[in-house]
């Protein structure tokens, strides 16, 4: 396999607490080339939540890594992923977004095909030879498909590690982003699907940013949070760099707060205070404080963003090198009041979104990034090294994403076996 | 909102004078002028007091914003921050202000009760920035009331976009 010579991308000084992007990573598309081979086509990639298809028949369409899929539970109620593309020929077999059938039917030649993939029927079956095999010819099912705590991660590596393996570190806090609401979840029904004229890999590093949040943010916590009534203190003032970023492993990272203030920890303080009792009934007054009374940016390496404040799941891919697609959902509490559920979503949008008081501006920052980027013969490098010398780098620090590169970078160069992406090497590893 | 939900509001006054198509077209073309020219105060006070300002999410574009989750779901106070903040100096999103161009057409009177009128209009805002132009395409369906001076507020303005997805739109940054 031809390697493009990736040497130079990366300037990682851990001596001197330097770290460096070369800017073509961002903007050339043979690195694209190679990020989808080495990358999405070798990654756990998260596809749906189970309660997108909770019942037999429902079925959803979408791409992941690139390939449009189809998601559906059949008639046991087990969930498949599917490449949609009929066997046949090629056509998409399914067409709406959403729905509920028994069969899905590929309007070009008619074939059917139930939820489990079975192909049901063909057309004047009877001009096959012995040799075409029916039960060849069913959907073809993605390389991997695994479930963790409803949450479906698809890998088109079919030689890859399990999905728990794969999380390693991560899995724990994954834990957290599912149980805070002391009862199971279930993804919000109203997708936000929009776009960002950027490299996908400035989305890895702004979603798990603490350090850009009060100037490119400052609309919101200067002007919304007083306009409604709350002190911004805890955000602006000197309790802002109480976090910390984590490297997890494996290219996961994360950055993590004690809990703060939001317009949902001020509107529904009753009904917060009462999940967070059931929360020690159920998990223990230790584990209970870990789930409750942080806030975190949880970043599954490579495209998946859990963010603790809003709760929501946020994947993207890229189209072009300064192009992405950026789907995002809220999962909450499936059992929740309608009231606090609406609460719930108020806070999400308050910041959230392409309509938020904060998304917008961080658009607007990538796509400026990516811009910018046409001066990169002259400026060739960009920084992230806040932190570097610190013993624990604070939220407010770059660990966490020099975290997501130090992966990137092995896997670009084909060393698939665990990485060092920690500033302070846990293992120094022989492969090295 | 259902119309049982609209009934249990208490009216800001009776819809008297009756309403208009005539009327509710003036009302809209001038509502387009605000938002265009940037007279997003002005704008602003074409809101009831409990009036919202609502973008379903594409894909569910006749859900409930108590139910589901939208794009854009703002009560009188997040629309009057909402105005605040792009009257600012750190609505990046909108700095330099996007121009924008509003054609509002096909206005229908769907329902009139006796103190609000719910009408439906279609649009097209052109939106241009850093060299980029995106084109929004939806209806409107408003609920009006009459204001304390007897001209028409929205108690609910809502944007059901036709895109199935904000691609390469990427943002809702103005008021659409």
């Amino acid at each position: 396999m031809e390697k493009i010579e990736l040497k130079e991308f990366i300037i990682d000084d851990r001596g001197n607490g330097i770290f460096r992007i070369n800017r073509q990573a961002f903007t050339d598309p043979e690195i694209l080339d190679v990020e989808r081979r080495e990358i999405f086509d070798r990654t756990w990639l998260y596809a749906a939540h189970v309660s997108e298809v909770a019942k037999p028949g429902a079925f959803v369409t979408r791409r992941v890594g690139g390939r449009p899929v189809i998601v559906t539970c059949d008639a046991s109620g087990k969930p498949h992923v599917f490449l949609n593309s009929c066997p046949h020929r090629g056509n998409l077999v399914c067409l709406e977004k959403s729905g509920s059938a028994r069969a899905l039917t590929c309007f070009y030649h008619a074939w059917s095909f139930d939820l489990s993939g079975k192909l049901l029927g063909v057309p004047d079956a009877e001009a096959y030879t012995p040799a075409f095999k029916r039960e060849e010819m069913g959907l073809k099912s993605v390389p991997r498909m695994e479930n963790y705590r409803g949450m479906i991660f698809i890998s088109y590596d079919a030689g890859i590690e399990s999905l728990e393996s794969y999380l390693g570190n991560a899995r724990e806090y994954l834990d957290y982003m599912i149980d805070f609401g002391g009862d199971e979840v279930e993804i919000v029904q109203g997708a936000q699907a929009y776009s960002m004229k950027a490299n996908w890999k400035l989305l890895v590093e702004n979603s798990m940013d603490g350090y850009h949040a009060l100037s490119t943010h400052h609309r919101y916590f200067h002007q919304y949070l007083p306009d409604i009534g709350m002190d911004p203190a805890a955000w602006a003032g000197a309790n802002r760099t109480m976090g910390r970023g984590v490297s997890l492993g494996g290219g996961h990272a994360m950055v993590e707060s004690p809990q703060r203030p939001t317009p949902l920890t001020s509107s529904a303080k009753v009904e917060l205070d009462a999940i967070r009792a059931r929360l020690v009934e159920k998990h223990g007054p230790d584990r209970a404080h870990r789930i409750a009374d942080y806030t975190r940016n949880l970043f599954i390496f490579p495209n998946l963003i859990l963010i603790s404040l809003w709760h929501t799941v946020r994947t993207f891919y890229p189209l072009r090198p300064d192009y992405m697609e950026v789907d995002a959902w809220a999962l909450f509490p499936k059992n929740d009041s309608q009231q606090l559920r609406q609460k719930r979503m108020d806070n999400f949008l308050s910041f959230l979104g392409p309509g938020g008081f904060a998304t917008p501006d961080d658009v607007s920052g990538l796509e400026g990034c990516q811009r910018g980027f046409a001066t990169m013969r002259e400026l060739p490098w960009s920084d992230i090294s806040r932190g570097m010398g610190r013993e624990e780098p604070s939220s407010q620090d770059e660990l966490q994403m020099r975290a997501f590169w130090r992966r990137w970078d092995a896997l670009m160069h084909g060393r698939r076996g665990p990485s060092d992406c920690a500033d302070r090497p846990e293992r120094r590893l022989a492969a090295e | 909102m259902a119309t049982q939900d609209l009934a249990r509001v208490a009216p800001v006054r009776s819809l008297d004078p009756a309403v208009t198509r005539a009327e509710i077209e003036e009302f809209l073309i001038h509502e387009a002028a605000l938002l265009d020219e940037w007279k997003l105060d002005e704008w602003l006070a074409l809101v009831a007091e409990d009036g919202r300002y609502l973008i379903p999410s594409l894909d569910t574009p006749d859900s409930d914003h108590r139910t589901a989750l939208f794009l854009i779901s703002d009560d009188r106070r997040n629309v009057a921050s909402r105005v605040k903040q792009l009257l600012g100096r750190t609505s990046w999103a909108e700095t330099p202000h996007s121009r924008t161009r509003r054609l509002v057409t096909n206005v229908r009177i769907l329902e009139q009760a006796e103190d609000w009128v719910k009408v439906t209009a279609n649009f097209a805002v052109w939106r241009f920035q850093h060299e980029a132009t995106d084109c929004y395409v939806g209806r409107y369906i408003h609920v009006l009331v009459r204001g304390p001076s007897s001209g028409l507020m929205f108690r609910e303005r809502r944007a059901v976009l036709d895109l199935e997805t904000l691609r390469p739109h990427g943002k809702l940054s103005f008021i659409l």
